[in-house]
């Protein structure tokens, strides 16, 4: 049998015989709703897998079953003795065709319209009528079906109707219940089918594969003619286990190599004695051991990636492409717990790459391409990771449509949208309800996805990124770690002691020797600090903090920079050891509470080792309370140190005048970048179209009384300009400059002498006398109007 | 306490007392065991210890009960579990698992330090010595 179709039936059995426990749990407790999701999940997962192995039939009950259930979710629907006797018989009747496939890799024709109609009226509300037969005649097996004659071989697929799916619930159920009778009138479910169950008999293996190549060719032609073969049980060759037991069997086993490391260390004094050959035979087993357990948890990707063949095939059936997948690299291995979490969002990608992705047979030969569309999934170890790339050869992301896109769902302001480039508009599609598809199919299109794919990819440490080439296609690059609970961390050693520090909190690592170390550090108040690039940067000594201290400071100082909740720190430490990759372990309840240290962690010598919380030594220091503030009020006063006033950030632009302008940076809201040809005219005004508003337009030139010329004339050559945004409450003015200059510190010592309306005087930037405008004065100038706050130019 | 009073408890000496918890509750005991220390902590805390992968936090008992340190010899470590998490309890010396029954036991004496009190569940009379009946779970809660 099919490995998909006895995975989905191992798995639904179990989904089931939990469904009928959970409903009946259900029943006599109503308010109980936690056992509904699961509920849910297993009808969803039943239903999802049949949409795809073409079981339409089941698939059409699962789903009338999956919405009452939604229903009774969110509670629209309250739990009463019929909906669960319903849900009951529903579950039963899932059962029944599931057997049935289980037997002959066919559904059969079992009549379930009665209990969708049942399934139906409680979904809208109504009574239940009388309780129905579950499943109404049931023909277990299919062979006295009529078989169809060679002459109702399929229509051109052209004339196929849509697949049942994107059709409403209603249509769908009245397509069910006639295609009891006449099953051959629904072709798009019958095609999947007939391919899906190939006649396999008695055959031999090549007569089947034979066979398969026919079916292949001629998608009806012998459909159901010789099912006498009885469908092995699903019963799998593996049984499930605990990731939980395989963990510890993994620290078992980790241990057992140290005891082993150590009894080779005593032996090898003594070569011929019984003792070694026992540890010889001790270290052979285990080595094996290990790596047999170390297997236990690794599955090859080809696990996941086998079905997309499959998945592929049907999809671009159900799309009316054609498509194939190449899969290179099946045999890399990951961790377990990776392989279940890559699932889905690979199988979304995959499918997208089909949906959207490659374009339709016509419209590719139009491109010039061959007429089947290619995905390839291509997976490798590289640097500790394991990548995943998924590539096809289709249209590629349009930017324009996602820039328009884009624009409709307000996700980026216009003006960013034109400077964005490609690689991050393509991240847009990441974003929870963005699709550029022109129709929703039900396999996507709906804008629901590719954020969860991100979400789950990012769950697990992993990172994806799109490169796209316009008609020549998509990829997706996956980056994901072997495994999961293991983390990059800097060993240092203080006093005989030894910890960890995670390398995520973990910017630089300064040294500093015998001579500078004395100089360099300084103290403000009585805390240490570091001068890092002419930046102070508090100390933290290690051995102080967690009591280790013995008086005398060694010559060499090492200072390890962390930060913490946006705090910059250097812990100063006795020894900087190397980096490794640590499993981080809990601390018990009684050390839990300590703020030094995040966990514990065994070290590769079988020694434990703590791990710093960065964040809890910050705190304990102090710096993220009151002696962080003092600190950084102290820093305000050595950058103002010997100067007559404190330095504030000023804006200098370019207006056409001799000297540049200045202002002061928190006058201003925004800096916007406009072309001229934007600028319009509303009666004599100059005036911007700006967040959804206008906004009147000023040339700062004018209003100092400096001429700066029409902009039409003044300076052809620049097509842009550059908007001053000054705000009033909620209006806006615009200040119209030529070009920014820089954004400075300067401590401001005005000249007066020049102080005329909107000048407050001269200050020198960089060997330049530059006027500082005032930029409140200016605009009571300009638009006095505007200060009043009086209904305004710039309301629409 | 009727038809199963019966009871199995492995004793440990800690200074002059022969202290004794439930067997079903010791997970194993192990002879000295390397263990890191764990600065700031409480005094009771004397370290945590890598039991077979598995990270034990390992007290002190002689602290726990106020009792100066141990003169000479290494201690032993019980491991004990506690609320789901093991523990390693430092004892001077491993005695006998002990069968006792309800009929020889006692509410612990009234003469009994406080503090020591609050850990002691109770005394089984055994024949030359008595028996004090550890409470594990408070042994081990210790504000950090």
């Amino acid at each position: 049998m099919d490995d998909i179709i006895q995975d989905f039936l191992v798995e639904s059995f179990e989904g089931l015989d939990q469904l009928d426990e959970d409903l009946v749990d259900l029943e006599q407790d109503p308010s109980n709703k936690d056992c509904i999701p699961s509920i849910f999940r297993t009808i969803h997962t039943i239903k999802g897998t049949c949409g795809f192995l073409g079981f339409s039939n089941l698939e059409s009950l699962t789903h009338i079953g999956e919405n009452l259930l939604s229903k009774l979710r969110e509670g629209k629907v309250e739990v009463t003795e019929p909906i669960i006797t319903a849900l009951l018989q529903f579950g039963d009747a899932t059962r029944e065709i599931m057997q049935t496939i289980a037997e002959t890799e066919e559904e059969g024709n079992h009549d379930v319209s009665e209990l969708i109609e049942v399934l139906r009226a409680l979904n809208d509300g109504a009574e239940a009528p009388a309780p129905v037969d579950p499943v109404k005649s049931p023909q277990a097996s299919t062979p006295e079906e009529p078989v169809p004659s060679k002459s109702e071989i399929p229509q051109p697929q052209q004339e196929e109707k849509p697949p049942a799916d994107e059709k409403d619930e209603e249509e769908v159920s009245q397509q069910i219940s006639t295609t009891d009778e006449t099953t051959t009138e629904e072709p798009a479910a019958n095609d999947e089918k007939a391919a899906d169950d190939p006649p396999q008999s008695e055959k031999s293996d090549d007569e089947t594969v034979k066979a398969q190549v026919v079916v292949e060719e001629t998608p009806k032609s012998d459909k159901k003619s010789s099912k006498t073969k009885i469908g092995k049980s699903p019963v799998n060759q593996s049984i499930r286990v605990d990731v939980e037991l395989l963990d510890s069997l993994m620290n078992l086993v980790g241990e057992l190599v140290l005891a082993r490391n150590q009894i080779l260390q005593v032996d090898t004094s003594d070569s011929d004695s019984i003792m070694s050959n026992a540890s010889q035979r001790l270290n052979l087993i285990t080595s094996e051991l290990q790596e047999s357990v170390m297997k236990t948890r690794m599955q090859a990707i080809g696990t996941v990636c086998n079905k997309f063949p499959r998945v592929v095939r049907d999809l671009s059936l159900s799309c009316n492409k054609k498509a194939r997948i190449l899969i290179e690299g099946s045999e890399t291995e990951v961790d377990r717990t990776i392989i279940e979490a890559i699932k889905d969002p690979l199988t979304h990608i995959i499918r997208n790459s089909v949906d959207h992705g490659i374009e339709s047979p016509e419209e590719r030969l139009l491109a010039g391409k061959d007429e089947e569309g290619l995905v390839v999934l291509r997976a490798f170890h590289e640097g500790g990771q394991v990548n995943i790339e998924i590539k096809d050869d289709g249209a590629g992301l349009d930017s324009e449509a996602l820039k328009r896109k884009a624009r409709t769902l307000d996700l980026m302001d216009a003006a960013k949208l034109d400077r964005v480039s490609d690689g991050e508009l393509f991240k847009l599609i990441f974003h929870p309800g963005f699709s550029t598809a022109k129709k929703v199919t039900n396999v996507s299109g709906r804008g629901v996805g590719m954020d969860v794919v991100k979400t789950n990819i990012e769950k697990i440490g992993g990172t994806i990124d799109i490169a796209s080439t316009r008609r020549v296609g998509t990829t997706f690059r996956i980056k994901i770690p072997l495994t999961l609970a293991i983390i990059p961390a800097l060993m240092i050693g203080e006093a005989d002691h030894c910890f960890a520090i995670p390398q995520a909190s973990l910017l630089e690592l300064v040294r500093l020797d015998s001579n500078s170390a004395a100089n360099t550090i300084e103290k403000v108040h009585s805390t240490p600090v570091y001068r890092l690039r002419g930046e102070l940067l508090p100390l933290v000594f290690l051995d102080e903090q967690l009591g280790l201290a013995d008086g005398d400071r060694p010559d060499v100082i090492n200072i390890v920079v962390l930060k913490s909740e946006d705090t910059l720190f250097g812990l100063v430490v006795g020894e900087v050891r190397d980096s490794i990759e640590i499993v981080v372990k809990p601390l018990s309840k009684q050390l839990s509470g300590m703020p030094h240290y995040a966990g514990a962690t065994i070290l590769g010598d079988g020694q434990v080792a703590l791990i710093l919380d960065v964040t809890g030594l910050a705190r304990i220091a102090g710096l993220l309370g009151e002696v962080g503030e003092a600190i950084a009020a102290t820093k305000k006063i050595i950058d103002s140190e010997d100067s007559r006033g404190p330095a504030v950030p000023v804006l200098v632009v370019e207006t056409g005048c001799s000297a540049p302008l200045a202002m002061e940076l928190r006058e201003v809201a925004r800096i916007e970048e406009t072309l001229k040809s934007n600028i319009e005219m509303t009666g004599n005004q100059e005036v911007l179209q700006y967040r959804g508003g206008i906004m009147p337009l000023f040339k700062v030139a004018d209003a100092i009384g400096c001429s700066f010329g029409n902009w039409e004339e003044g300076e052809e050559e620049a097509e842009t300009v550059y908007v001053i945004v000054y705000e009033v409450g909620e209006k806006s003015i615009g200040l119209v400059v030529e070009r920014i200059v820089d954004v400075l510190d300067v401590r401001i010592e005005l000249d007066e002498g020049s102080k005329r309306q909107g000048v407050r005087g001269a200050i020198v930037i960089d060997d330049t006398i530059t006027e500082l405008l005032d930029l409140d004065e200016i605009v009571g100038m300009l638009a006095p109007s505007l200060l009043d706050s009086k209904p305004q130019l710039c309301e629409v | 306490m009727l038809v199963n009073d019966k009871k199995q408890l492995c004793s440990f000496r800690v200074d002059d007392l022969l202290l004794g918890v439930d067997v079903l509750d010791i997970q194993e005991v192990i002879l000295h065991h390397e263990s890191t220390p764990v600065p700031c902590s409480p005094k009771v805390v004397t370290g945590l210890m890598n039991l077979r992968g598995e990270i034990v936090t390992t007290l002190d008992l002689r602290t726990r009960l106020n009792l100066g340190p141990l003169a000479k010899g290494r201690p032993m470590n019980v491991v004990v579990r506690s609320d789901g998490e093991l523990f390693s309890l430092l004892v001077d010396e491993i005695g006998d698992v002990v069968e006792v029954g309800a009929e020889d036991f006692e509410e612990p004496p009234e003469t009994l330090a406080d503090d020591m009190r609050e850990l002691i569940v109770g005394t089984y009379k055994l024949e030359k010595d008595l028996l004090l009946v550890l409470d594990k779970d408070k042994a081990v809660s210790i504000e950090s």
